[in-house]
C-alpha cells in the first residue's frame, strides 16, 4: 500500500466518522436549539433551525413556576441521592463478603447475584407492585428506591474488584485480630475508590433515567419524578407544546451530561464491566 | 492458614456470621423484589385475580390454565408477540453492524480525535430515554425538523409516527439509536483482545484486508459477537420505553410490544393476564439467553 493510499484512506475514514458523530449528536442540536423557541417559532413552516434568542429562558421558567418541574427535580434528586448511597454502601459489603471472605453458601449468594443481573425487572413489575401496595409504600419515594436500593450489576462489579485486592492484606489484618468490620472499613474500602465511583456512576445514571417503575408507583405529581413528570406533560393535553417539552428534556439531560463530560472513563468502564462478565 | 490454626472454629464461624451480614440487604431486596415476585407472578397466572383482590391476595380462585390459555389465543398478544419479533429481527442484526463498524473503525489505527467520536457515539447510551422521546416526537412530526430537512431537498417527508410502517421504523430508529453506543465499547473491548502480531503475519502472507477480516478478526470475535447478541436480544425482547413514549404502541396497534401490552392488561386490571403474559415473556427470553449463553460457551 502507497502512503498516498494511506492517506486517502484515513481521510475518508474520518469523513465517514465525522458524518456518523454528527449524526448521532443531531437529537442534542434540536434539543437545545428547540428548547429556546417559541410556540410560534416551533409551529412556523418552514421552521429555522437556530431559535431567535438564546437567552430567553421563559420555557423554563414557565416549568419551575407553573408545571411543579421543581417538586419533580426535587424527587429525583433524592431518589438518585438514597439509590447512590444504599447501593455503594450495601454493594461494598456485599460484593467484600462474596470476594474475600470463604462462608458457607457464597457461590448460593453469587448465583442470585447473576440470576438477579439476568432477570429484566420489567418482567416482574405486575408483582412487584402488588408488594409495594402490601408494603404500604405505594405513592412513596421509598417504594421508588427500595427494588433498586442494592443492584446487582453492583454487586457484581464490587466483587470483580475486590477479586483483584491482595490477600495478604486481609489476613495480617486477620491475625493481629481486627474483625471484619473493621477490615471492610479501614483496608478494604480505602483501596476500591476507583470501584466505588463506578458502582455511584452507574447506579446513579440508572436511578435518574429510570422511568416504568417510577411511573407505577408515583401516583400523584407531588411523588413524580423527572422522567415520569416530563412523560405525563408529553401525552397530556398540551402535548405539542415542544419548547416546553425540550426544556423540560434539556432539565432531565444535564446532570447527567455534565457527569458524562467530567467522568467518561468511569461510564465506559462501568458498560465493560456489564458486558464482560 | 496458621490463623485458623490459632483460634479454630469459633473464629470461622464468626465469620460466616459476618459474611452473612454482609450479604444480608443485597439477599433481603433480592428476594422481595425477584424471587418472590417470580412465584407470586407464577402462583397469581393460575387464578382469575383482578384489581379488587389486590388488597385481598388470598381470596382469589384457582382457576389452572383459563389465564394462560386466555392469554395465548388473545389476539391483541398474539399480535404484540410478532411486534416484538420484529423489533428484535430488525433491531438487533441493524445495532450490532453499526455497532461493530464502528469499533472497526476506531481500532483501524486512529489516534487523533480517538476519544472524541467514542464519547459523541457513547452519548445516545446515558440520554434519559423520555428526553430521548421528546426530542423524537419534536423531530419527526409532519412539519418537524426532519421533514423541514427533507423538504429542502426537495423530498415529500413521510408521516413517521402516525403511518403504521413508519412507526415501526420510527421506534426502531430511536432504539438503534440508544443501544448502538453499548455493541461499540463492548465490540471494541473484544477486538482490542486480538493480539497485533496475527494481522502482522497475516499480512505478510499477503492476505487481503477482506479475508484478514472475514478469517482473523470475525472469528476471533466470536465470544464478544455472542455476547452482545445475547444482550441485545433480551433488551430488545422487553421493549417498552421507546414504543410506550413515542407511539403508545400505536398507530393501530403496530408497535405495541409484548411489555407495552402487559402495562395495558395492568392498567386495565387484569392483574392474572399481565401475570401471565409476563411469564411467558421471561420463558422465551429464559429458553433464548440459554442457547445463546450455551453457544457462548461452546464458542470459547
Amino acid at each position: 500500500m502507497t502512503s498516498e493510499g494511506n492517506v486517502r484512506g484515513a481521510a475518508l475514514l474520518y469523513t465517514a466518522l465525522t458524518l456518523v458523530a454528527a449524526l448521532m449528536l443531531l437529537p442534542f442540536a434540536w434539543v437545545f436549539f428547540g428548547a429556546f423557541k417559541s410556540q410560534a417559532e416551533i409551529l412556523a413552516a418552514p421552521g429555522a433551525w437556530l431559535p431567535r434568542s438564546f437567552t430567553d429562558f421563559s420555557n423554563f421558567i414557565e416549568l419551575f413556576e407553573r408545571r411543579q418541574f421543581g417538586t419533580y427535580l426535587g424527587n429525583s434528586l433524592v431518589v438518585s441521592g438514597l439509590t447512590v448511597i444504599c447501593n455503594v454502601f450495601f454493594c461494598s459489603l456485599a460484593g467484600y463478603a462474596l470476594a474475600k471472605i470463604a462462608f458457607r453458601g457464597s457461590r448460593f449468594v453469587f448465583g442470585c447475584v447473576i440470576a438477579a443481573m439476568m432477570i429484566p425487572y420489567i418482567a416482574l413489575f405486575v408483582p412487584s407492585f402488588f408488594i409495594i401496595v402490601q408494603m404500604g409504600l405505594l405513592n412513596t419515594l421509598t417504594g421508588i428506591v427500595l427494588p433498586i436500593a442494592v443492584m446487582p450489576i453492583g454487586v457484581f462489579i464490587m466483587r470483580q474488584f475486590a477479586l483483584s485486592v491482595p490477600n495478604e492484606l486481609l489476613e495480617a489484618a486477620r491475625l493481629d485480630g481486627a474483625g471484619e468490620f473493621r477490615i471492610f472499613f479501614s483496608i478494604f474500602l480505602p483501596l476500591v475508590g476507583p470501584a466505588i465511583a463506578t458502582v455511584a456512576i452507574i447506579t446513579f445514571l440508572n436511578s435518574w433515567n429510570y422511568f416504568l417503575w417510577p411511573l407505577i408507583v408515583a401516583q400523584n405529581q407531588d411523588t413524580f419524578t423527572l422522567p415520569v413528570g416530563l412523560a405525563v406533560a408529553s401525552q397530556g393535553a398540551k402535548s405539542t407544546e415542544y419548547g416546553l417539552l425540550l426544556s423540560g428534556a434539556i432539565v432531565v439531560l444535564l446532570p447527567v451530561l455534565i457527569l458524562f463530560v467530567f467522568l467518561q472513563r468511569y461510564f465506559v468502564r462501568g458498560i465493560a464491566a456489564t458486558g464482560l462478565k | 492458614m496458621s490463623h485458623a490454626d490459632i483460634r479454630p472454629d469459633p473464629s470461622n464461624r464468626w465469620r460466616s456470621a459476618t459474611a452473612w451480614i454482609f450479604v444480608a440487604p443485597f439477599l433481603v431486596i433480592f428476594f422481595v423484589f425477584t424471587a418472590i415476585p417470580a412465584l407470586i407472578a407464577l402462583i397469581y397466572s393460575f387464578t382469575d385475580i383482578g384489581v379488587a383482590d389486590i388488597r385481598h391476595p388470598l381470596s382469589v380462585n384457582f382457576t389452572f390454565f383459563a389465564t394462560f390459555a386466555r392469554v395465548l389465543t388473545n389476539a391483541g398478544f398474539l399480535k404484540s408477540l410478532v411486534t416484538t419479533g420484529i423489533f428484535v429481527v430488525i433491531g438487533v442484526p441493524l445495532t450490532m453492524a453499526i455497532g461493530l463498524a464502528l469499533a472497526l473503525a476506531l481500532n483501524s489505527g486512529i489516534k487523533r480525535l480517538r476519544a472524541t467520536y467514542r464519547a459523541a457515539f457513547y452519548l445516545p447510551v446515558i440520554t434519559n430515554i423520555v428526553a430521548a422521546a421528546v426530542i423524537w416526537q419534536y423531530a419527526f412530526t409532519l412539519r418537524g425538523p426532519v421533514n423541514t430537512f427533507l423538504a429542502s431537498l426537495g423530498l415529500q417527508g413521510p408521516n413517521w409516527l402516525g403511518n403504521p410502517d413508519m412507526a415501526i421504523t420510527t421506534v426502531i430508529l430511536l432504539t438503534t439509536w440508544r443501544n448502538v453506543g453499548t455493541c461499540m465499547v463492548l465490540f471494541l473491548a473484544g477486538l482490542q483482545g486480538i493480539p497485533g502480531d496475527v494481522y502482522e503475519a497475516a499480512a505478510i502472507d499477503g492476505a487481503s484486508a477482506r479475508r484478514r477480516f472475514l478469517h482473523i478478526t470475525l472469528p476471533l470475535l466470536k465470544p464478544a459477537t455472542l455476547l452482545v447478541t445475547v444482550l441485545m436480544t433480551v433488551s430488545y425482547m422487553n421493549i417498552f420505553d421507546e414504543p410506550y413514549l413515542l407511539t403508545k404502541g400505536g398507530p393501530l396497534g403496530a408497535t405495541r410490544s409484548v411489555a407495552l401490552w402487559v402495562y395495558e392488561q395492568f392498567g386495565h386490571g387484569n392483574i392474572a393476564a399481565a401475570m401471565a403474559g409476563s411469564y411467558v415473556m421471561l420463558v422465551i427470553v429464559a429458553l433464548l439467553g440459554l442457547l445463546q449463553l450455551r453457544m457462548l460457551r461452546t464458542a470459547s
